[in-house]
Parts: structure tokens; sequence; C-alpha cells
């Protein structure tokens, strides 16, 4: 993905907007770098709106024929003047122009990731990134849209299948009667009418003594919860733990009950990809004596529930998705066969089609597309006298989330083996502290230790710490704070401080 | 509009504008032989492996550069091409140490095919002596340039494919070196071990660290997969043998065309973990201890059912994972909804 | 800004003219090129103000540093102007003669004068002097006469008209049609017409459009663009500024090589200037036309002459030769239509263009016209820059303008195209300069490097030279050259050592061709030249050292034993007294002897002996 980004301005001449606040390794293919503040998204995506606007490069056409709302979004933009935006995030005018026209100039496509959802105001910020892609046309056209880069390699096809607390397969709502009959009809059985708890519900339920059984499958919310304490809190109070999961992580080491499942490698199956590519999964060896298919694990436990979850027990994974594809319209007209070399785009609703690149292609699914009034909503914490210092976590390219998988490698391990702590050189002269010296890192919430790195990379105010360490998680430190609609919490954003540890 | 065409061999082939020879002849199934060229980036018409005749032309040509033109007239095994090949196999053998009972890459090696069917000994010129020692100073692979033909392969992988630019063409004539930013050893330098290069290597010159106690690639059999790390979902194969995940090289196919980022192509070793769990573990007394599949199956079958029963199906939850394959997560929610009767499930996206 | 006029051009040349002519006033041209700089021209120049301000001749005489005026083995040098009157080797200590004598008694200094080498007589007059008058100086037109550091005195001679009439009278197919009638070919070495290289990339539509000057002049004993742009570097400019109104490119890039400071300092101070009066950058003469120029300075790699890895460098990337096509016409610097030549060539395109290609094709043979630029070097006796009509045959390069061989020996061969071209022996002599008729007999015009070689030089080891200069040259990026050459110059080093093998000629033969059939670029193509034409005219030379462990020209200490010739020693000690090994036996009015076993065959006696008798 990054290669083929570099390709694309190396070779082919894309310009690069990149926005981050932190001086990232791709920074040096930019042609435009918006250092915002950490938490004020919404204020420079909108003033490059208001800049376009006021410079006429929106697409009149497009906008009359497409979408709707607009004259109220228009108006929302007056405030957003880029003086404002540069008051408030730190970015300079001419940067902010210089942006804007460049996005405003032909297609451009917007790729986003972490940064932009992890906030209190995360789907105002994808939003807000809406209406900047609409405003230019460039929703629905190839070299355009609005792209989700997903951390995960199945996020895409768990939300497919239903993994969701609204959702059924390919996004029916559980509270659609009709669609509840569908799937009741399919499955045989009557359905639950109300939605479900998010993840982070459950969590809440469990604290409010609600939730009794947690059966929770390959996830280490241990270390890749915000503010961990509290995840660590409301997993040892639930009363029923079940973790199911191929190495004994911290959070494996909590629960009543751990299910030793197979790997990706030892099984057969799809996943789907960022951009809606459902692709196989192959066996190549066979799982370690002992571990099984998490497909037999769950249907052994239906089993011996008194229910059939499907035929032959999930052995099959062809069969399973034969069933799947028949409740999901949106996979429709997927087999293994037609994937086996090269995956299908959904929407492929039938054997006809070949799947879909790209989306809202003539119209936009849901009819019209909407502009949505977004204001800025300032984060849940942000920098004090007592916790001066604003941190934002991430990744690292060696490692992976909670690093379950990559620290098992020697090589991954050797290049990236602890976390660290990001910061600017004026900064740690301002706290006194050197490169590798040991430092503890505070928050409302908790506190860790690691090693300083000085950085290049770092700009004054905000530092930076790799989530992936279990022994010095960054989210022992993060807010729980979470975006009202999304329920993503605000891990990119929190107050801290540091101090020196004596040998 | 009349349809180009030229002939190869003696035999006429349709053309499009902007194809080379060499495009025309692999399209058609006519082996050229070549060191350097690498799909999908620009020629470099370094290794002037898959040079041809053309008739009326003032030297051999280059197939990876020369286009296609009307009417030409080329021959892909001429005695005078043969000649030059058989020349340039010597030259590259006897510079270096191309030995193959010690290569790791034996079995899958340009260079040993070639010599092979040219049958080129390098015996025709004295064996020159390495010049420089092999870089070992990463974790994941290692730098053998007394095999290393400057093929520039890596070069092109790093530059035009990877867009890392963290290798390039150092020192000149018989001291040219591939060398990694001021030719520091590649631990050092802005390498980030995408190994794209190692990919890419038609000889032994780059191949795993540990490679001696690997089999040869060519002893393992390939299974196309899908990586099981972030969204992008690249293709690869995972070679395996005596049921172990030996080595993992990236498949051309979308997305990904070949490419693979580190943790892809070195970071597979968690299969094969001997921390990997075994056996259901039940706490007991406090303690997680090993217990039988079916007693910990029907414990937690019992448990659920139990809740169920007393607290309704909304007291119990189910958190799906993004790391499950499509048909696993259809089953927990389908277990969750009809099972347990629940719509509480939900899984990591948000973390 | 006002632009620059024609009518303010002619009066400026007027204005030159006549200060030239103005009644008792001397100049003093004293030559400023890096070979007499070396020899301390500038430190006579300063002596020269001074003593010339000692004799208040202030006003009547003016001392003007020049380029280069070719005859650089006699620097530093002079020419008394309008006395025509030619002075070498002229040191701080003559100065004051130089100028007590002649400039104010009128009597010019005889023994600073010029000697015939084969008269052993003083010529007076400089346009008598044989290695002058028989060149036709048109690249060089400026050389000698004006100070490279006056775009004054370049506008003075017609410089800048060109341009001018090309702006304001005529189609950029216009001048394109002018380059081909003048019939001129790349003076680089490879002879490619350079009208037709200008219409391709004429053709070819782009927003950006480069003009590129080669000044990379990489060849051993090559000097002639270097002393071009010391010499008179706004013809440089000139001839790129009208390339670039041709081809309608907006940029320019002289590569130079950063070895070559005192051109990269002329060049940009006359860009400097053109700029300061309008004839470069924005506007060019008021014409609308737009174009600048910039110095790309190379780190001198032999490879960077090579136009595709000359663009690379300029890019900012390892010098290295892509393959063609593209061909830059097309996609060259930044994959922009793009032109690359020479020096040379460009300082004609003024003069084409002032008189028309008609007047330059006038000269010539059939297929070359005009004149070229040697650098003529080696084992003769007139060193230096000189330019002949084409057609004008190597005898009499060597012989007339050269003065012959030193020392009376005999002429062996000339090598012409440096690394890339091949050696003529002397019955080949009479060919004449001409792209194809050199071709025909193993050599290449190259880019002018001219080196004599006597009958002490072994033809083996002068292959050998150019094999380890391309060896070390080579970019190495494709096997023929990298590999191929460092075989072939394995296998010479053998040979010369005296371990040659029967097989090995058969080798090299075969390494020839597969180099030159199949390397990437032409410097690999062409790399086998000098050793495939030592074969071709001194194959017998090869065989003595190869079959009968021999040198017959005595280079090769593995294969010499030195022996003093008894009948022609005159007993002098010369050669005992060099010997540093004390392997010369020699008693006052004694035959010298060589002691064989302790002789390390360090030729020391063999270049020391007056008398020939030591072989």
């Amino acid at each position: 993905m990054g290669a083929a980004l570099k390709r694309a301005i190396t070779q082919h001449g894309t310009k690069l907007i990149v926005s981050d606040p932190r001086n990232i390794d791709v920074v040096r293919f930019a042609d435009v770098w918006l250092r915002s503040q950490p938490g004020t998204d919404v204020i420079w995506i909108n003033t490059l709106a208001h800049i376009i606007l006021r410079d006429g490069l929106h697409n009149q056409e497009y906008i009359d024929e497409r979408t709707e709302n607009f004259t109220a979004y228009s108006q929302s933009l007056a405030k957003f003047t880029p003086e404002y935006a540069e008051k408030k995030c730190g970015i300079p005018v001419a940067e902010l122009e210089k942006a804007a026209h460049l996005y405003a100039k032909g297609r451009s496509a917007i790729l986003y990731c972490m940064g932009i959802t992890q906030h209190v105001s995360g789907t105002d910020n994808v939003k807000a990134l809406a209406n900047l892609a609409m405003l230019c046309g460039n929703i629905g056209i190839q070299g355009g849209g609005l792209n989700p880069l997903r951390g995960q390699n199945n996020v895409q096809g768990a939300c497919d299948m239903g993994a969701l607390p609204t959702t059924y397969p390919a996004y029916g709502k559980v509270i659609d009667e009709s669609v509840r009959a569908r799937f009741e009809a399919a499955w045989d059985v009557k359905l639950s009418e109300s939605n479900g708890m998010t993840s982070r519900q459950m969590f809440d339920a469990v604290d409010a003594g609600t939730l009794n059984a947690l059966y929770l499958i390959g996830e280490n919310p241990v270390v890749s919860h915000a503010d961990s304490a509290h995840a660590v809190h409301c997993l040892e109070k639930i009363p029923f733990l079940v973790v199911q999961d191929i190495f004994l992580t911290e959070t494996a080491k909590l629960a009543d009950v751990v299910l030793p499942a197979a790997c990706f490698a030892e099984k057969n199956g799809t996943f789907t990809n960022t951009e809606r590519r459902v692709q196989r999964v192959r066996k190549a060896v066979t799982a370690p004596q002992g571990a099984r298919d998490d497909a037999q694990i769950v249907c052994d436990i239906a089993a011996k529930m008194g229910t059939e979850l499907i035929q032959d027990n999930g052995e099959n994974a062809a069969a399973v998705f034969d069933e799947m594809v028949s409740v999901t319209p949106s996979y429709g007209g997927l087999t293994y066969s037609r994937i086996d070399e090269t995956g299908i785009q959904w929407p492929c609703p039938d054997t006809e089609s070949k799947g879909t690149p790209i989306l809202h292609a003539e119209k936009f699914v849901c009819g019209k597309g909407k502009f949505h009034e977004v204001d800025f909503v300032a984060p849940a914490e942000e920098a004090d006298e007592e916790y001066p210092l604003i941190l934002t976590t991430g990744r690292v390219l060696y490692q992976y989330h909670t690093g379950t998988m990559t620290r098992k490698s020697t090589g991954l391990y050797a290049k990236a083996p602890a976390a660290y702590l990001e910061i600017s050189r004026n900064d740690a002269a301002a706290y006194n502290v050197n490169d590798g010296d040991r430092v503890k890192v505070s928050s409302r919430r908790g506190a860790i230790e690691v090693s300083v790195q000085l950085s290049e990379k770092a700009v004054d105010g905000t530092v930076f710490i790799p989530f992936h360490f279990a022994e010095a998680a960054a989210n022992v430190l993060t807010n729980s704070a979470a975006c009202p609609e999304s329920g993503i919490a605000e891990v990119k954003v929190c107050a801290v401080t540091i101090e020196p540890v004596g040998d | 509009m009349s349809t180009l065409e030229l002939t190869i061999n003696g035999k006429g082939y349709a053309f499009t504008q902007g194809e080379t020879i060499l495009d025309v002849a692999c399209r058609n199934d006519i082996v050229i032989p070549t060191l350097c060229h690498l799909k999908n980036t620009t020629p470099t018409g370094a290794c002037r492996m898959c040079v041809v005749e053309v008739k009326g032309a003032r030297s051999l040509v280059a197939s990876c550069t020369v286009p296609a033109s009307a009417g030409m007239e080329v021959q892909t095994e001429s005695p005078s091409v043969v000649k030059s090949r058989k020349m340039n196999l010597e030259l590259l053998l006897s510079s270096g140490s191309h030995d193959c009972l010690l290569c790791p890459a034996s079995g899958d090696c340009r260079l040993q095919d070639l010599a092979f069917k040219y049958n080129a000994t390098g015996k025709r010129f004295e064996r020159t002596k390495p010049k420089y020692s092999p870089d070992v100073s990463n974790p994941f692979l290692i730098r053998d340039f007394s095999k290393c033909i400057l093929c520039g392969r890596c070069v092109q992988a790093c530059k035009d494919v990877q867009v890392n630019n963290a290798i390039d063409y150092g020192y000149r004539g018989s001291d040219a070196k591939i060398i990694a930013k001021c030719d520091l050893p590649l631990g050092d330098s802005d390498c980030v071990f995408c190994g794209e290069c190692l990919q890419v290597c038609p000889v032994g010159a780059l191949t795993l660290k540990k490679a001696r106690q690997k089999p040869r690639i060519c002893e393992t059999e390939a299974v196309r997969t899908t990586c099981a790390y972030c969204g992008v979902g690249c293709q690869m194969n995972l070679h395996v043998k005596d049921n172990v995940v030996q080595m993992v090289t990236g498949a051309d196919a979308v997305p990904n065309h070949g490419s693979l980022c580190v943790k892809g192509r070195f970071g597979m070793q968690f299969i094969n973990s001997p921390e990997r769990l075994t056996t259901p573990l039940i706490r007991k007394d406090g303690e997680l201890v090993p217990a039988e599949w079916d007693e910990a199956l029907g414990l937690v079958a019992e448990k659920l059912g139990t809740y169920k029963a007393e607290n309704g199906a909304d007291s119990i939850g189910v958190l799906a994972s993004a790391r499950c394959t499509n048909e696993e997560n259809y089953l927990f929610q389908k277990f969750a909804r009809a099972v347990i009767g629940t719509n509480n499930v939900d899984h990591c996206a948000r973390y | 800004m006002t632009h620059i006029t024609p009518t303010k051009l002619e009066a400026m040349r007027k204005e030159y003219a006549a200060r030239l002519t103005q009644p008792h006033i001397r100049h003093l041209f004293i030559c400023g090129g890096t070979g007499c700089h070396a020899t301390g021209s500038l430190k006579v120049k300063d002596a020269l103000h001074e003593e010339i301000a000692k004799h208040g001749l202030e006003e009547k005489v003016r001392v003007v540093e020049t380029g280069c005026n070719g005859f650089c083995a006699l620097g530093p040098l002079m020419v008394v102007h309008p006395d025509n009157v030619f002075y070498q080797k002229m040191t701080v200590d003559d100065v004051a003669e130089i100028v007590s004598e002649h400039l104010v008694h009128e009597k010019p200094v005889e023994r600073l004068m010029y000697k015939d080498p084969q008269s052993k007589k003083r010529v007076p007059l400089f346009s008598d002097i044989p290695f002058f008058a028989l060149q036709k100086p048109w690249t060089l037109r400026n050389k000698g006469i004006i100070n490279p550091e006056s775009i004054e005195d370049y506008i003075g001679r017609e410089g800048y008209m060109g341009l001018s009439k090309v702006l304001l009278e005529m189609e950029p197919s216009q001048i394109i049609d002018e380059m081909k009638a003048s019939g001129i070919r790349g003076r680089g070495g490879a002879g490619f017409p350079t009208g037709m290289k200008w219409s391709f990339a004429a053709q070819n539509d782009s927003d950006i459009k480069y003009v590129l000057c080669n000044a990379d002049e990489g060849d051993p004993g090559a000097f002639m663009d270097r002393s071009i742009l010391e010499a008179d570097p706004h013809a440089v400019l000139e001839g790129m500024t009208i390339a670039a109104r041709a081809i309608n490119a907006t940029e320019g890039y002289i590569y130079c090589r950063s070895e070559y400071p005192l051109a990269i300092k002329r060049v940009q101070i006359a860009i400097d200037q053109a700029r300061s009066l309008g004839l470069l950058g924005e506007n060019i003469m008021g014409t609308g036309f737009s174009f600048d120029i910039s110095i790309y300075q190379g780190a001198g790699a032999f490879v960077c002459g090579e136009e595709t890895a000359l663009m690379r460098s300029i890019e900012g990337k390892r010098g290295m030769p892509i393959p063609r096509p593209p061909f830059p016409a097309a996609q060259g610097l930044w994959k922009k239509p793009t032109i690359l030549n020479n020096v040379e060539t460009l300082a004609n395109v003024g003069q084409i263009m002032l008189n028309g290609g008609k007047w330059y094709s006038s000269v010539g043979t059939e297929n070359s016209k005009g004149t070229k630029v040697f650098a003529l070097s080696g084992d003769v006796n007139n060193i230096g820059l000189v330019e002949v009509p084409m057609g004008t045959s190597l005898r009499s390069i060597v012989y007339d303008i050269g003065g012959g061989i030193p020392k009376k020996r005999k002429l062996k061969a000339v090598q012409l195209g440096g690394p890339s071209g091949g050696c003529i022996p002397e019955d080949h002599m009479d060919v004449v300069v001409d792209y194809e008729e050199i071709a025909k007999v193993g050599a290449i015009m190259g880019s002018g490097g001219v080196i004599v070689m006597d009958d002490k030089t072994c033809m083996v080891d002068m292959a050998r030279f150019f094999l380890e200069f391309i060896q070390e040259e080579s970019c190495g990026k494709c096997t023929p050259c990298r590999e191929g050459t460092r075989r072939q110059l394995e296998i010479l080093e053998r040979i010369c050592e005296g371990h040659g093998k029967p097989e090995d000629i058969t080798l090299i033969e075969e390494l020839s061709e597969m180099i030159t059939a199949s390397a990437l670029c032409g410097l690999g193509q062409t790399a086998s030249n000098p050793v495939l034409s030592v074969l071709r005219h001194f194959r017998n030379e090869f065989e003595a050292h190869i079959f009968d462990k021999k040198c017959p020209a005595k280079r090769c200490p593995a294969l010499v034993e030195f022996k003093v010739i008894d009948e022609r020693c005159k007993k002098c000690g010369k050669c005992a007294a060099v010997c540093p090994v004390g392997a010369v036996e020699w008693q006052k009015k004694e035959v010298a002897k060589i002691n064989t076993e302790a002789c390390v065959q360090c030729m020391s006696c063999y270049s020391a002996c007056p008398f020939d008798a030591i072989d």
C-alpha cells in the first residue's frame, strides 16, 4: 500500500498532502505537510473546504446532481477561515491554501487511518472528510474516494459478516423487521429484536454487573484498549470469561477458560481486505496438536448447547462459505473457485458480476450524498499544567498491534524490541532527558516506564509511544473517552507528563 | 489500420506499439533468457543476457529495451546470440564464487539454469576472488557479494517497486557493488527490510539468514494464501516443508503484485512458535490449569446456558475477531444471535 | 530593462575594432589558459603590468589575458599586436627586456621568438609559424585574441550577432535547416548530424525542453573543450541559446567536470554578463524568447560523458547509462525532450547562423564539413591545440603543424579517439580527417585527442593502458563492459608480464566481439577498439610478446633484457649515473656494461642514453 503510494508519487507525478502531528517517514514524499495539533482535525478539514468554496474550486455540477444539504453545510464553513485554523491547529495559512488548491485540482483520493477515527470527534472527522470529497466530486470515481485503511486483516470481513451489535451480515439492521425475518427464516430461529452492545458498552455493562459472560476470540484488550487499567478491572470482574486465542495473551491470562485455536496458516477460508476484496486463506500446515479451528470450537460449543450451528460442524469451510454468501447479498456471486486466483471486490451480487471496485459510482448507495454540518469538538483531554504534553499513540513498522504474533519473530524483535517515548529535542531538553534515558510517563490513568528516543519526527509539545508492547503498554495512559457515535476511544490524544527515572 | 507484425525465429507475430521484443516473445511463450529484467519496472538493460539478433542491426540488441517494430526480423537463438550469452555466462561464473553445492539458492537460480542451458562452466577465465565479505549485519538476510552478478534487480525492486531507495550501485568497474547508504551494512542503513530484494534476487546473493538450517526453496511446497497482518490483504506463498512454514514469498497477484512488508515476509515465525497454546485451560482455584477439550467445551456450554437461562441472553457477550476468517465471523455472530439469542456481538474494529 | 538591439551590437563591434586599430596602441595578448597558468603566465602578466607602469606606457599598451592560445607546449606565451610578434616560454625575468627593448625601443626580442625545430631558426612573425599558419581557426576564431571574461570583446568579434539574426529574422525551422545545410556533425566523437538531432527534439512537443552542453571531456589527452570554454565561453552560450530557440527549450545546463575550475569560472562570468545584457534569461533581446543556462559540475567520471549517464548525473543520480530508446530527443533530462551537444559543436553555431550553412559546408570533405579541433600530444614537437579543415591529412597534422617527432625518432602510430578510438600506423598517415575515412582504418574521429607515438612505444602496452582506463571508468552496470574489459585487461597484463598464452589472442578477439556486440552504452561498445586496432595493425607485436617473450619496443620490463651496443656507446657514463641499483658497470673511457642479473628493467639507462646505445 505504502509502496503503491510512493510509486504514484515518484513515478506518476501524483501530489501528496500529509496531515499528521508527527513528521512521519512519508512526509518526505509530501508536497504539503499539514502538521496539526492533535485533536483539531475538523478545523483544518473544514478550512480546506472553506478555501475551496471561497476560491470557487468546488464541483457545483456534482453537488447539484449527487448531494443534498449543501447550503446549510456551506454556511457552516463560514467560521473556518485559514486564520482561525492557523490559530487553533498551528498550521500556517499558506500551507492550508496550498493543500486546498492541490486537493481541489483534479481527481484526489483521501486515505485515512486511526489518526482520524480514534478521537472523541472521530465520526465528525470522517464526515468532514466526506464533505470535502463530495465538495470536489471526488466520490465514486477512480483515483478519488474516501479510503479508510484497515489496520487489521479482516476488520472489513468481520463487519461484513455482521460481527456488529446492530447489523446482520451485509449490514441489514437487526431492528429492521423484514431483515430480521429473512434471517429468522434462513436460520430457522427466533432472533432478538433489540440492538446489542458494542464492545465498549459490554465492558461498561460488566462494571455495572449486567453482563455475566464474555466469549472473547482473538483479541487482546488488556493491551489494545484505551485506559487498559479499566479494561483489566472489567475482565477481572466478569463472572465468566472465555478467551479463544493462539497464544496465552495478557487477556487470556485473566480468563476462566482458554481455548487454543488454529492460526490463519492452519485453516481454509476467506479474508476481506480494506478495498472489499474477498480473498482466499488456505491451509498450509496443520495446527499444533491440541489446537483446533475456531469454526470447529464454536460449533462444538453450540452442539453442546444443543444446537447444530452449521452442517458438518464447520469442518468444511467451503460449506460455511456457501451458507454465508446465501444470506449475504453483497457476497452473493462469490464462490471459492471464482476467487481462486484473484479476489473479487464486493458488491458482487450474482455470478455475472465481476465485483465493484468503486462504490457510489453512478449514485450514492443511499441515494444522495448528504453534507453534514460538523463543528469542532475539543479533545476530551488537553494539555494543562499538571500534564503538559500531548501523547499520541500508534504503530511501528516492525510490530503488529499488541505484538502477540510479531514479537515471536526474532528478526522483528531485534528491529523493534521495546516501547519508547519519541520526543523532540526541545522537549527533551526542557525535561532534562537524553536519548536512551529511562523515563516515567504518567497520565491521569496510570504510568509506564520507557526509554527516550530523541527524534526529528516529534514536534514540540507532542510525544509518541507505540502501543504494541504489553510491558510498557501505552494504553495504560490513554483516555477511554470515546466518540459518541462510533464508540471509538480517543487513544490518539491524552495529556501526560514525564520524569526521569533514576537507576 | 493494418496490424503491426514482426517475425521471431521466422514466424510472424502481431504486436502493439510500445511493446518490446521481449514483451512480444513472452506473450507468445518464446523463451528469451533474462537476468536483470524485472516486471513492472523500467528495463535497465544491465545483464545483456536477453540479446537477440535483429536483421540489419549494427550489433546484437537487448530485447528487453528495444521496441518491436514492423517488419523486424528477430532471431532469439542464432549462433552469434548463443555465443554472446555463453561468453556472458562465462564472465559471470568466473567472477566470485558460484558454488551451487553450497548455495541456498541452488534449484531456484537463474544463473544455474542458464549455465546449464548454454553449457557454460566459468572455467574460461581464472576465478576471481571475492572483493567484499558478506554482510550479515541484520537479522533477516545475508548479502553475499561473491555470488552477486550485479544484475541490479534488487536496486530496481528497492527503487521502483518499494520506493525505499535504500540500495544502489556503488563504486566503478570491477569494484562495482550494490551498496546501502554510503556502503554501510544493511542493518545500519535506511533499509526497512521489506525483503523485496531478497525475493527478486535471481541468484544466491541475497538469502535468508540461517539459510543452511532451512530447506532450499526448491524443496518446499508453496501454499498461496492471504497475509494475516494488516488490511491490505497481500497475497503470499507460505513455503512449507515438514509441516513448518519455512519461508514466505509474495505472490504475483492483486493487490500486492509480489511485494510484502517486513512483517508479512519475516513475521511468520509465530506459526511454529513453541509458545502456541496446545491445550485448553480452565481456571481452578485461581490458577489456569490444562484441561481436556471435552471438559472445557462442556464448561463453556454449561455456563453460557446457565447465564442465558437465569439472566437472559443479553447477559452474554461475544467478541468476534478481525483476525479470523469471514466464515468464522459468520459462525461467531450466528452463534451469538441464533444460539445464545443476543445481538451482543462485536469485534475489535475500534482498536 | 532596455533590451540590447542589433544596432547596439553593431556599435559595440565597431567600438572594439576601433580599439584594436587605434594608432600607436599596442595589445599584448598573453595566454591565460590552464596550461600557461601552470607555467606561470599570471606572474608574467603581473610583471608586465608593473614594468609597463614603470615606463609610463599604461596609455599605450594594453595587456589582455586571453584564453588558451593553443601552443601549450611553449607557454607562457604572448602575441604582440599589431606587431604580429610571438613570444614563447617567457619568464618574469624576461619581462623587463621585452618592455624596454620591444615596447620602448621597438626592437623585438629575438631570443624569445619561436624556433623552428627543423631549421633551428627563429621565426619573427606569429603568422609565419607553421603551427599557426596551417590551421583554420573557425571554432577557435577568438582564441588568443579576446579576453574571455569580457562580453564586449566577444561582441567585438561578431559575438551574439548570430543569435540576434536568429531571434529577429529566422523561424526555428530555418535554424534547423541552416544547421542541416552546414553539414556539421557532432564533435563529441560519434559524428551524428547536429541539424538532424535538433530536428528530432524540435518535433517532440513538451512544456519543457532542455539544451545541454557536454563539457565532461574525459578522454586521456584531450583538452579541446576545456580550451574553448576558457578562451571563448560566450560562443558556447550563444550556440546553446540558438539551439534552444530551434527546439523551443527554456533551460540549459553546461555539464562540466569540476577539474576544470578555470573554465567553470569563465563560463559563470560569461553567463552573468550575458544575463546582464539581456542575452540570456527572460525575454532575450525583447523577443519574448526566454532561455537560461546553469553550470552543473560533474565529479569527473568518464562515463558521464555518455549522454544518458550525463543526464542521470544532472538529475542527481549516479551517472550510469540507461538503454536507448527512448532517445533523449524524446525523453532526456527529467524525461523531457533534450538535446546534448559537445562544446566544440556549439561553439560553431553562432558563426554558422551569421554566415550561413553554405559558408560552413564550403570547407571539408563530402561528408565531413567544416573544421575539427584536435589536442595534439604525445611524441610530437608542437604539443597543443590545433584546428584544421576536414580533409587535412594526419601526416600534415603531425609533421607540418606538429613539427614532427622529437629526437628524430620515427613515428610509429597515432592514437585517435582516446579509449574509444584506435591507433593508425605510420603507413596510414595519409588518411584525411573525415569521419568515414578514419573509421576505415580502424579508428574513430572521437572528440579530438591525437596522441602521437614514436617507435619507443609498445603497442600492446598502449592497448593495456586504455583498457585499464576503461576498466576503472566502467560504470559497472552491464556485464560485458564490467567483466569483459576486466578480463581483457587481465589478459593484456599477463601478456605484458611475459605470461601470455597462445590462445590469448583468440580470447581477446572473442571477448571484443561479445563486448562490442552486446554492451549497453557507446563506451562499452567501443571499449575494445584500442585493442582491436592494435591487433589489426600490430599483431606481430602481440605475437612477439606471447611467443617470443619479447617486447620489441622495450617498454614491457618483464620482457626486456637491456644491453649496451658497444659500437654506439660513447663512454659518457650517463647510464651508470642514473641506474638506481648499480647494475651498470662503467669506467671512464670504457664502454658501459649492464649486469642483467642485477638489472630491474627500470629503463632509466635506456632513457638517459643520448646515443641510443642501449637496447
